[in-house]
């Protein structure tokens, strides 16, 4: 008989509107690096949510057994009590204490007094340093650290509380290649000492080459958990796992006649805001009149990134790069110069960065292009009612009328107004990143529509999305990304997921 | 309300039924959108402000025997308070674009510093010292424009220091005594009156003559706008319920003018401070700059993402308060008739309550100029009428606190219900 240091067995775990898990089932074996794969959004954030206890027992179905007792978590108090950490993508470090204080935040070592003992912390973070090879003061502060650095303070506090199941979500994903061998090695060595681990990982090689069983899920379902030791499994086997679904057919027809070239980028770099890293690395791309381009990335490839620091260099620290829109070389180094260049990007997080949710519809489809309402800098308010009208009808926007709160919109509708606030400045190309994220299939394939109207009239269109049925269904190429560099272009008739799976995980070999 | 009255989408929003139409008549008095209900939440706040300055004004009024609404006693608020109005114009600004300003007291002071030691002084002319405020008053919108603008520093921080460093100016330039008196055609701008100019038996014939043409042009506009948006085929409240509104703003305007005629005529801050309301209401509500205030409090993220260039108008907007302080403090330094090295102080806080009582919302996007006078009046009355029934300083700072922790606190929970409603 095995032994299983966990098991969850069926578990469902639902959210307004959405069934997130459904029926799913993972056992871990004790002693095991267990890797958990699957695309973005599939769940596994999500499951190791409700194993952690943020979402409490009770919030979802199913049962979880571990070290042969059924848990209940009331929150991530209850779970670290039994020995199980998670290290988020995001680190919960605070920059401005000093690896000591880290460590032993809500743990302080005390002494007699009631007071900390800081020559007992510092002797105590020291140890604890060495075993997860850390050469460093425990008196620095972990601001100063870098990210693969920081990574193991992290891992160094979950073993300061006797940690017995170890989750890292996508914890090489920030990291470059010495950083994550070691981050693997170390992952090794806490396995020998009886530490189970789970990883979450889009790199695939990291998981064939580290992972004894992996469970891949797709779509909030296990689809199936793969001995990593049989002969037949490597990176292909996994890719197959995670993308084994049909082509939904919700996807408008669309006659594709590009014209000529709108928008051409060149040996695009940008660095990341603070790190001396960069997020993309040399991309070319172009697009077409009366084209859509897919660019596909898994989380953390530079997606965003990409399109942000292209639309007037609203991310990072420009390096290099041309663009040329119309065959002309442009420089848009401010939003409102890309605006002018005929771009527009329609960002993935629309509540964040997309909307005035306290303002109506009216003011939100004026925002971008505010002087094409106004005279002398006096806007006029007829006008501008009549433009928020003429959107909300040729965009089907529901709501009892232009002068709604946009914050009280669905998604599918607040996800319109911003497709009318960027048609309104009349763009070539248009951006839009994850254009259809949380909303619902009626108006996801509104959306859809949409599109190919834009590029009937002739528009050059770029759909970021981390759902590749969708940029398959939609797009006329699509451009693979992988760690800020372009890794791939293929026209849609030849993609598949399979191969576009495989060139998102493809990294190491180019670098090489 | 029990029952919905929004269109179903689609439907073109003039086809109110009569009952609809009654029913705004009923509970509003202008019907800018069809959706009642959504009208009137979106305008409880705002609304909620008359309302409570109407109940003040009825309450001291019978509080009183109708002392409070005298002409000597109108004439003195406008006259007393002024400064404070105009100070709360560009406060509201300041606020709905996400900051604050703590240094505007400081401002008026070392304006008004600055003016007293040239015509006092040195005897330049009056409106050499006028000039050379307002100068100074930009100067000053220049210097906290920058830091917050461009440097990125958070305007609580640039203002308190601007707070101590004008203040110290003021200190300086004063060498720490008071300068008193101006001549006369300065002390005009805060106790001068326009009167006589037209005759009259008892009363100002020429006030009267402007109240009407305030009137007027309140009409002309508001129908100017009603044929614009009827021909945008825009929603438009019925005609007689247009008339009604005109007619009720007109008997406000003429009874007040009417006080303002048997007292001593029309005071010529009056005329300074109705030219900034205006011109600022204008300003807030239709023009570009106007919308990109908002847009910066409502959401900044979305509004860089939008192309707004957010430092230039920050940059602006502390220059435009720059400005305002310093007519504020030129209408003061008149009005005390000198200079004080302590003038001005906790200025920035009656601005600031007057903003916050007045809709502003704490974390930006939200206020109106016409909001900010209404909350600064409301204040003004009540200071009066609290003064004129004797009631003791300490109190009335009592009761001034807790009108503005009650006007946020009204702020915070609409917007909680707003939120759970969603």
């Amino acid at each position: 008989m095995d032994d299983y240091i966990l098991e969850m067995r069926s578990i469902t775990k639902t959210f307004p509107g959405v069934k997130a898990l459904s029926d799913v089932s993972l056992a871990v074996r004790r002693g095991d690096v267990h890797a958990i794969c699957g695309e973005n959004g599939a769940g596994k954030s999500t499951l190791m949510k409700v194993l952690s206890g943020v979402y409490p027992a009770g919030t979802y179905d199913g049962e979880i057994v571990y070290d042969g007792e059924v848990q209940k978590f009331g929150g991530i108090r209850d779970s670290e009590h039994k020995g199980i950490v998670i290290i988020h993508q995001e680190l919960a470090l605070v920059p401005y204490l000093s690896i000591a204080e880290n460590l032993f935040l809500g743990n302080e070592r005390k002494g007699r007094s009631g007071l900390i003992d800081w020559n007992k912390a510092n002797a105590d973070a020291a140890a604890l340093l060495h075993e997860v090879g850390l050469v460093e003061n425990p008196v620095t502060p972990v601001g100063t650290l870098g990210v693969g650095k920081q990574q193991l303070v992290e891992i160094a506090k979950a073993i300061s509380k006797d940690v017995k199941l170890l989750i890292l979500d996508e914890p090489t994903a920030a990291l470059n290649d010495n950083d994550s061998a070691h981050l693997l090695d170390l992952l090794r060595r806490l396995r020998d000492r009886g530490i189970t681990s789970i990883i979450i990982s889009h790199k695939l090689n990291e998981i064939v080459a580290i992972a004894q069983h992996t469970t891949i899920i797709r779509d909030g379902k296990t689809v199936e958990t793969l001995d990593m030791s049989a002969p037949d499994v490597d990176t292909d086997r996994i890719i197959r796992g995670m993308v084994g679904r049909d082509l939904e057919s919700y996807y408008p027809d669309r006659e594709s006649h590009p014209g000529e070239e709108v928008l051409r980028v060149e040996g695009w770099t940008v660095k990341h805001p603070t790190q001396d890293r960069l997020v993309v690395d040399h991309a070319d791309f172009d697009v077409r009149a009366g084209e859509v381009i897919g660019i596909a990335g898994l989380m953390g490839a530079g997606r965003t990134e990409l399109a942000m620091s292209i639309f007037g260099r609203s991310y990072g620290r420009f390096v290099e790069g041309r663009i040329f829109v119309h065959g002309n070389e442009v420089k848009a180094r401010s939003v409102s110069e890309a605006i002018d260049h005929g771009i527009a990007y329609a960002t993935e997080d629309r509540k964040k960065y997309g909307l005035n949710l306290i303002e109506d519809i009216r003011r939100n489809v004026s925002a971008a292009a505010l002087s094409k309402l106004a005279t002398r800098g006096w806007v006029n308010g007829n006008e501008e009612t009549k433009v928020a009208e003429d959107s909300r009808r040729d965009m089907n926007i529901k709501a009892p009328s232009v002068s709604s709160i946009v914050g009280k919109l669905s998604g599918g509708n607040q996800q319109k107004v911003v497709l009318s606030k960027w048609l309104f400045t009349d763009p070539d190309v248009l951006i839009l990143d994850e254009p259809t994220r949380g909303i619902d299939v009626g108006a996801k394939y509104e959306i859809y529509t949409i599109i190919n109207k834009l590029v009937a009239a002739g528009k050059a269109v770029i759909v970021i999305s981390s759902e590749l049925p969708e940029l398959l269904g939609i797009c006329d190429r699509i451009y693979t990304l992988s760690a800020g560099r372009i890794t791939g272009e293929q026209p849609v008739r030849e993609a598949t997921q399979e191969s576009l799976m495989k060139l998102m995980t493809k990294e190491r070999e180019l670098a090489a | 309300m029990t029952r919905t009255v929004g269109p179903q989408p689609g439907e073109t929003e003039t086809n109110q039924t009569p009952a609809e139409v009654a029913d705004a008549q009923a509970k509003a008095t202008k019907v800018g959108t069809s959706d009642i209900r959504e009208l009137l939440t979106r305008n409880l706040r705002q609304s909620g402000i008359y309302v409570a300055f109407f109940v003040v004004v009825v309450l001291f009024a019978i509080l009183t025997g109708g002392t409070s609404l005298s002409p000597g006693n109108i004439t003195n608020i406008v006259l007393q308070y002024s400064y404070v109005l105009v100070l709360a114009i560009g406060m509201v600004i300041v606020i709905i674009a996400g900051h604050i300003d703590l240094s505007v007291g400081s401002v008026v002071a070392l304006t008004g510093a600055t003016s007293a030691v040239l015509v006092i002084r040195h005897g330049a002319p009056w409106w050499v010292g006028m000039l050379a405020a307002i100068a100074v008053g930009l100067l000053v919108g220049v210097w906290q424009g920058f830091w917050v603008a461009y440097v990125g520093i958070p305007a609580f921080i640039v203002t308190l220091a601007g707070m101590l460093i004008f203040r110290g100016l003021t200190l300086q330039v004063l060498d720490n005594i008071s300068l008193s008196p101006f001549t006369p055609q300065y002390q005009k701008v805060s106790s001068g009156f326009l009167n006589g100019l037209l005759g009259g038996n008892g009363y100002d014939a020429f006030t009267l003559l402007i109240g009407a043409l305030a009137v007027a042009g309140y009409a002309v506009s508001g129908f100017r706008t009603r044929v614009a948006r009827i021909r945008y085929k825009q929603p438009v409240e019925s005609f007689p319920l247009f008339v009604a509104r005109v007619v009720v703003v007109a008997a406000v305007v003429m009874y007040f003018a009417w006080q303002l005629a048997h007292a001593r005529g029309l005071p010529i801050v009056l005329i300074i401070l109705g030219v900034l309301i205006t011109v600022y209401g204008m300003i807030t509500k239709r023009s570009v700059f106007g919308r990109q205030v908002y847009a910066i409090g409502g959401n900044l993220a979305a509004a860089t993402l939008s192309g707004v260039k957010v430092r230039m108008v920050n940059f602006w907007i502390f220059v435009n308060m720059g400005f305002l302080a310093a007519v504020a403090g030129i209408i003061y330094s008149s009005r005390s008739n000198g200079a004080q090295p302590a003038a001005g102080q906790n200025f920035e806080l009656d601005a600031i309550a007057a903003a916050f009582i007045g809709g502003a919302a704490v974390t930006g996007g939200v206020g109106t100029v016409a909001g900010a006078m209404v909350g600064g009046l409301l204040v003004a009355v009540l200071s009066n009428g609290m003064q004129l029934q004797g009631v003791d300083q300490s109190i009335q700072s009592v009761i001034k606190g807790l009108i503005l922790l009650l006007a946020v606190a009204f702020d915070v929970y609409n917007k909680r219900r707003a939120g759970s409603s969603r």
